[in-house]
């Protein structure tokens, strides 16, 4: 018998999300496709967590909102427990999202503003668990509350009323009301001020092992998932360029571009911080719209050479760390 | 230390009590308070509810029954000595109401009459009421009465009931459609918006007076009337509420869609999908709900609109049919009395106050409601 453990919870295989696109003037039109997810390949299992970092624009969200379904994706393969759920349409879609769910990059816009934190809450509730009766759902909207850290006595307020924290755990007991096993978190702490940013992932982190959940934790940077993730993968224009267990990326970080993000992670050391190389990036910062020959990297890459432009590297296993450390570079064993 | 240990459902339970104290503030109670520090449009709401409440209630007045011909008093002007008068007919000395007489004055159908509804028997109490309470006082004709010694006061308030209701309901119909179209059209996006939109640019394109006249010559046919009628729509008013409804939706359709196709890029739209809200959840709880500021402040303009057309179509003689009144008949007849041997200022300049006032308000209003729920003033 196989444990359930050991099929992968999420799979994504090769997972595209091309936006068409037309410019220029009206009589010379100029179609386009943006590349907002070019790709992306990655499991998960029960209880997990993958990171997934990169700068603004490389297509975080949109990996996250094509796997949940929220946009179609253009090509590729998503399987959720086993099934595969890729661009079933809303109705086939509803069953799968008790089991998936996702807590959004801005805690002010993610909310209904005309509605109270017992109604949002509830709102899930009412759609899978038709069953339950006004104060069933009432107390367990309170449950849910106590278990984000919430004055479950809130129930009536309204959004606004609250502060960004306050609302991203409203955001995540929302979240929590279906059962899911995995979230998808997208920036859930970078509209956040640092200090309450602690306190969310610390939340989290608590729930984690509390529920069992599993999580693909989304953020624009290095050291925030370090400590939460099991494996951190590196997106670049739409591509994870580089996927491992968190500490190996870390201590061995192998893609040019992995080396760059970790260099301008500042070290708690004052010595080695005094010391520390910063890889400053140079070069156009690369647009999604354009068609890369060869590596998408190359025109900021700091080891860049000739072969480089002429065909894209593949994702590839490091020898020696039996493929669970893979980068997208020529030259990722030197 | 603690009482006999609780359960978690038990605790919740007993919390629940507590929350239901905690009222938050909505953004409609927020947009209230902004709105009571407006004068203006506080003014423009309280005249608005006297008049509405003085409409709804006009029969318990101590005013003259609107119908009541009177040839002796054709075009007399306003007067106002002795102020009230005791000479009501259609209640004796001892209270007795007498229903022919109540019929013919006022158009309130007799309880034994097959086609009395609810609606006159309301009447009918009202009357009673008043009787109880002012006798046979009633006052004297403080606006002077039309070319018939009708009492130009009375027929105001009972013009008012029509006009305040024609405004009322053309403007929900509107609404209804309207929002619903719109929103829809804005969710759906893509084809079937550009279709449905073309939909609505085509209706716009026709030239409404004439689709209304043509439908309002057609339903005056004594045939199709009498088929209408089978259906218990008795007057042409019931009809032409839906007709103009169905016109003013265009530009609500047109306005709620602009806005829930920016609206729809919200994130809690895409949290909606994520927790399994369908569309017609989506449309109908996320979106609408935020549109509401707007859809309150259009419909504070399109019933103006709405009674100005109604006014212009009694111009035409399309409107409200005799012996109903409603203030575009009156000022119909107001003008049209107009000759050169003798102008009778009253019959113009009363009916056009009373429509003009109201107008104003419901702008003044619309323009309050604006600003008091104008999501840019404050974050949400
Ligand atoms: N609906 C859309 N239509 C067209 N282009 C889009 C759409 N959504 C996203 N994009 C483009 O796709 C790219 C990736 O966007 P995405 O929101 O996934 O980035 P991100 O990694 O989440 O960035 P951030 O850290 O700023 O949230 C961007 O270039 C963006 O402009
Ligand atoms: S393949 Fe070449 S350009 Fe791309 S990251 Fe590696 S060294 Fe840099
Ligand atoms: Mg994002």
């Amino acid at each position: 018998m196989i444990k359930a453990s050991d099929a992968p919870l999420l799979e994504v295989r090769d997972l595209k999300v091309h936006f068409p696109f037309r410019r220029g003037s009206l009589f010379r039109p100029e179609h386009g496709f943006i590349r907002a997810v070019d790709g992306v390949s990655f499991s998960l299992r029960e209880g997990e967590t993958l990171g997934l970092v990169g700068e603004s624009g490389c297509g975080k969200s949109t990996t996250a909102r094509a796997v949940l379904n929220l946009i179609p994706p253009t090509f590729g393969e998503v399987c959720l427990e086993g099934e595969p759920i890729a661009g079933l349409s809303d109705t086939a879609m509803l069953p799968h999202r008790q089991t998936m769910q996702m807590i959004f990059q801005d805690p002010f816009a993610s909310l209904n503003p005309r509605m109270t934190v017992g109604r949002i809450v509830g709102e899930p509730l009412k759609i899978f668990r038709p069953g339950m009766d006004r104060e069933g759902r009432a107390v367990e909207v309170m449950r849910l509350l106590d278990m984000v850290g919430l004055n479950p006595r809130f129930l009536n307020r309204y959004p606004h009323e609250f502060s960004g924290g306050q609302r991203q755990r409203i955001g995540i007991a929302r979240a929590l009301a279906v059962g899911p096993k995995l979230i998808f978190c997208d920036e859930p702490v970078s509209a956040l001020d640092v200090s309450i940013q602690a306190q969310i992932v610390n939340l989290l982190e608590d729930l984690q092992t509390q529920l069992k959940l599993a999580y693909v934790f989304i953020a624009h940077d290095l050291s925030l998932v370090r400590h939460i993730s099991d494996m951190v993968g590196v997106m670049y224009l739409g591509r994870i360029v580089e996927i491992a267990p968190a500490d190996e990326l870390y201590r061995n970080p192998r893609h040019p571009y992995t080396k760059a993000l970790l260099s301008a992670v500042p070290v708690a050391d004052p010595q080695i911080e005094r010391t520390r190389q910063r890889i400053v990036l140079t070069g156009d910062v690369p647009s999604p719209d354009r068609v890369y020959p060869g590596c998408p990297f190359a025109d900021r890459c700091p080891q860049v050479r000739d072969e480089c432009r002429k065909s894209p590297p593949k994702l590839e296993g490091i020898a020696g760390t039996a493929d669970v450390h893979q980068a997208a570079c020529f030259f990722a064993r030197d | 230390m603690t009482d006999a240990p609780v359960t978690a459902a038990e605790k919740y339970a007993r919390l629940l009590a507590e929350a239901q104290q905690v009222r938050g503030t909505s953004l409609g109670r927020d947009a209230w308070r902004r709105l009571k520090r407006n004068r203006a449009a506080m003014i423009a709401l309280g005249y608005l509810f006297l008049i509405g409440i003085g409409a709804l209630f006009t029969p318990l007045w101590p005013l003259q029954a609107p119908r009541m011909v009177r040839s002796d008093r054709a075009f007399a002007a306003p007067q106002f000595q002795p102020a009230f008068t005791q000479t009501t007919t259609w209640i004796d000395d001892s209270g007795a109401i007498d229903d022919d007489a109540v019929s013919a004055a006022f158009g309130i159908r007799a309880a034994d009459d097959p086609k009395s509804g609810w609606f006159d028997a309301f009447n009918r109490q009202l009357l009673r009421l008043r009787g109880a309470i002012f006798g046979r006082w009633e006052a004297a004709s403080w606006c002077g009465c039309d070319m018939l010694g009708r009492d130009l006061l009375a027929r105001l308030f009972w013009g008012a009931r029509i006009s305040l209701v024609v405004g009322l309901v053309a403007g929900l119909v509107s609404l209804v459609i309207g929002v619903s179209y719109g929103a829809t059209s804005g969710y759906l996006g893509g084809t079937v918006d550009s279709l449905m939109m073309r939909f609505v640019d085509v209706l716009y394109s026709i030239p409404f007076i004439f689709v209304v006249i043509l439908l309002i010559t057609v339903l005056d046919d004594p045939e199709v009337k009498a088929g209408l009628s089978s259906w218990g729509i008795e007057n042409r008013i019931t009809i032409f509420f839906f007709v103009v409804g169905a016109i003013y939706w265009l530009t609500m359709a047109r306005v709620v869609r602009g806005q829930v196709l920016s609206l729809k890029q919200e994130q809690f739209v895409e949290a909606a999908r994520t927790i399994g809200c369908n569309r017609r959840r989506i449309i109908f709880l996320h979106l609408v709900p935020n549109l509401l500021s707007i859809i309150i402040v259009y419909l504070t303009l399109t019933i103006p609109r709405v009674m100005l057309f109604e006014a212009f179509l009694s111009f035409l003689g399309l409107g409200v049919e005799a012996p109903d009144v409603s203030w575009g008949v009156l000022a119909n007849e107001g003008t049209q009395s107009i000759t050169a041997v003798h102008i009778d200022w009253w019959l113009v300049v009363y009916p056009g106050l009373a429509l003009g006032s109201t107008l104003f308000a419901l702008n003044f209003l619309g323009d309050g409601l604006r600003d008091a729920l104008d999501p840019r003033l404050k974050n949400r």
